[in-house]
C-alpha cells in the first residue's frame, strides 16, 4: 500500500502519456491532454506545501528569537503585500503591477547585478592559464567579452564581433549539441527507470 | 505615484549594493523584502495561471453547464493535490507518495518522447543538414560543418563512460574536452555580459531617473 501503489499509480500514467503520444486518434489525444491537465492541477500543490513550510520556518525562528529574527516579518510583509494587492483582483491590477515594477523588478536586477562584481573578483582569482585548457577557456572567454561591447570593433573594426559570432555558432554550438544529446539521453533512460520502478529513490526511505 | 515608486527602487537598490561593503541591516532588509515578495508574486501567479484555469473553471463549468460534466474528473488531481498536505502530519506523512508518483509518471511519459523529438532528433538533423546542401555551401561553411561534427562526436566520446579512455578514444575525449572548454568560455563571457549590462542599468537608472528627478 506504501510502496507497491505509488510506484502502480506512476508506471500506469507513465505508460498512458507515451502510448496516447504516439497515437493520432481523437480519444487517445483528449486522453493526453487531460492527463496533462491533472498534471498542471497537481503541482500548485507542491507550491502551497513549499509557502507553508516557508512561513512555519519564520514562524519558528521568530518564536524562538534566533539570530535576524526580525527580518522574518518582513518576509511576511512582503509576502502580504503582493497577496493582498494581488490576489481580490488578479495580477493586471495597478496596485500589484506598481509593486511589481517599483520595488520586486528593481530589487531582482540588483540583486543579479550585484553578481558581476562576484564573478569578475572570483575569475581575476580563477582565469590563470595554467593549462591548454584553461587557456582556451579564457581566450574564449575574453574574445566573446571582447565582441559583445564597442570597445572590441574599436580595436579590431569588425573583427571581435565576427570571431565572437563564429566561435557562438560552431565550436560552442558544437559542445552545446553533444551536452544536449547526453543530457537528453540520461534523461530518457532515467524517465524510464522511473516509470519500470528501478528508480524509486523519489519515494523516500521507509517501508 | 511614479516619483514615489522611483524612490523606493533607488532606496533599495541602494540598500542591495551596500552588501558590496559587508553584510549589514540595510542588505538583510531588502534581502528578505525581496524574497517575500518574490513568494507572494509566485502565489498570485500560480492561482491565476495554475489553479483557477485548471482547477476553478473546468469544476465550475461541470456545474453551470451539463455538456461539460466531465469537468468534475479534475476533483481527482485536487484530491490528489491535497495529500501534499500530509507531509505536515508524521504518521499520515507516506501518503505524500501518490501525489509525486502521479507527477513522476506524467513527467517521465511526457519527457521521453519530447526528449527524442525536440532534442535528440532535432540536434542530429541540425548537425548533418548542412551536408544536405553541401553543394551551394562556401568553403567557410564545408569547415563549419565538418567542426559541427567533429565537435558533437568528441564532446559525446568525451561523456561515454562504457569504453576505458586510452588510445584513440582518449584522443577524441581530449579534443570533446577543448570543444567544452569553448563553450564553457562562451557562457563564461555571456553570462559576464549580461550582468555587466544589467549593472549598468541600475547605474543608469540612479544617475538618470533618480538623480535626475532630483535636480
Amino acid at each position: 500500500m506504501k510502496q507497491k501503489v505509488p510506484l502502480v499509480l506512476c508506471f500506469l500514467f507513465g505508460i498512458v502519456m507515451i502510448l496516447t503520444e504516439f497515437s493520432p486518434h481523437a480519444a487517445s489525444q483528449a486522453t493526453y491532454k487531460e492527463i496533462a491537465n491533472w498534471g498542471r492541477v497537481i503541482s500548485p500543490f507542491v507550491f502551497v506545501l513549499a509557502v507553508v513550510t516557508l512561513i512555519q520556518t519564520h514562524w519558528n525562528r521568530i518564536q524562538r528569537r534566533t539570530e535576524h529574527w526580525q527580518y522574518s516579518f518582513v518576509v511576511f510583509a512582503g509576502m502580504l503585500a503582493m497577496v493582498a494587492a494581488g490576489v481580490p483582483s488578479g495580477p493586471q491590477h495597478p496596485a500589484f503591477a506598481w509593486l511589481f515594477n517599483n520595488v520586486q523588478v528593481p530589487m531582482d536586477a540588483t540583486m543579479f547585478s550585484l553578481l558581476a562584481f562576484f564573478i569578475a573578483s572570483a575569475a581575476y582569482r580563477a582565469f590563470r592559464a595554467r593549462t591548454f585548457e584553461a587557456t582556451l577557456l579564457l581566450v574564449t572567454a575574453v574574445i566573446v567579452m571582447l565582441g559583445n561591447v564597442p570597445v572590441g570593433d574599436l580595436l579590431w573594426p569588425d573583427a571581435a564581433s565576427n570571431a565572437r559570432q563564429w566561435i557562438l555558432d560552431n565550436p560552442n554550438l558544437s559542445a552545446r549539441r553533444g551536452i544536449i544529446l547526453g543530457v537528453s539521453l540520461g534523461a530518457i533512460s532515467q524517465s524510464i527507470r522511473i516509470i519500470l520502478g528501478i528508480e524509486r529513490s523519489y519515494l523516500g526511505g521507509g517501508d | 505615484m511614479e516619483t514615489l515608486g522611483i524612490w523606493i527602487a533607488a532606496i533599495l537598490t541602494l540598500c542591495i549594493y551596500s552588501f558590496l561593503y559587508r553584510d549589514n541591516p540595510f542588505y538583510r532588509f531588502a534581502e528578505h523584502l525581496l524574497v517575500g515578495m518574490s513568494v507572494g508574486y509566485i502565489i498570485v501567479i500560480t492561482i491565476y495561471f495554475g489553479f483557477i484555469p485548471y482547477a476553478w473553471t473546468p469544476i465550475k463549468n461541470a456545474v453551470t453547464d451539463e455538456t461539460a460534466r466531465l469537468g468534475f474528473l479534475t476533483l481527482i488531481p485536487i484530491c490528489m493535490g491535497c495529500l501534499f498536505f500530509a507531509r505536515l502530519s508524521s504518521r499520515r506523512a507516506w501518503l505524500i507518495r501518490y501525489p509525486i508518483a502521479i507527477l513522476m509518471g506524467i513527467s517521465s511519459g511526457i519527457m521521453i518522447p519530447n526528449a527524442l523529438q525536440t532534442d535528440i532528433f532535432a540536434q542530429v538533423r541540425g548537425t548533418i543538414d548542412p551536408y544536405s546542401r553541401i553543394g551551394v555551401l562556401s568553403a567557410f561553411e564545408i569547415t563549419g560543418a565538418i567542426l559541427m561534427v567533429i565537435g558533437v562526436v568528441c564532446t559525446l566520446t568525451y561523456f561515454f563512460f562504457s569504453v576505458e579512455h586510452r588510445g584513440p578514444v582518449n584522443w577524441l575525449s581530449k579534443v570533446g574536452i577543448a570543444f567544452l572548454m569553448i563553450g564553457f568560455g562562451s557562457a563564461f563571457g555571456n553570462t559576464v555580459m549580461g550582468r555587466v549590462a544589467l549593472l549598468i542599468q541600475r547605474v543608469d537608472f540612479l544617475i538618470n531617473d533618480w538623480i535626475g528627478s532630483i535636480f
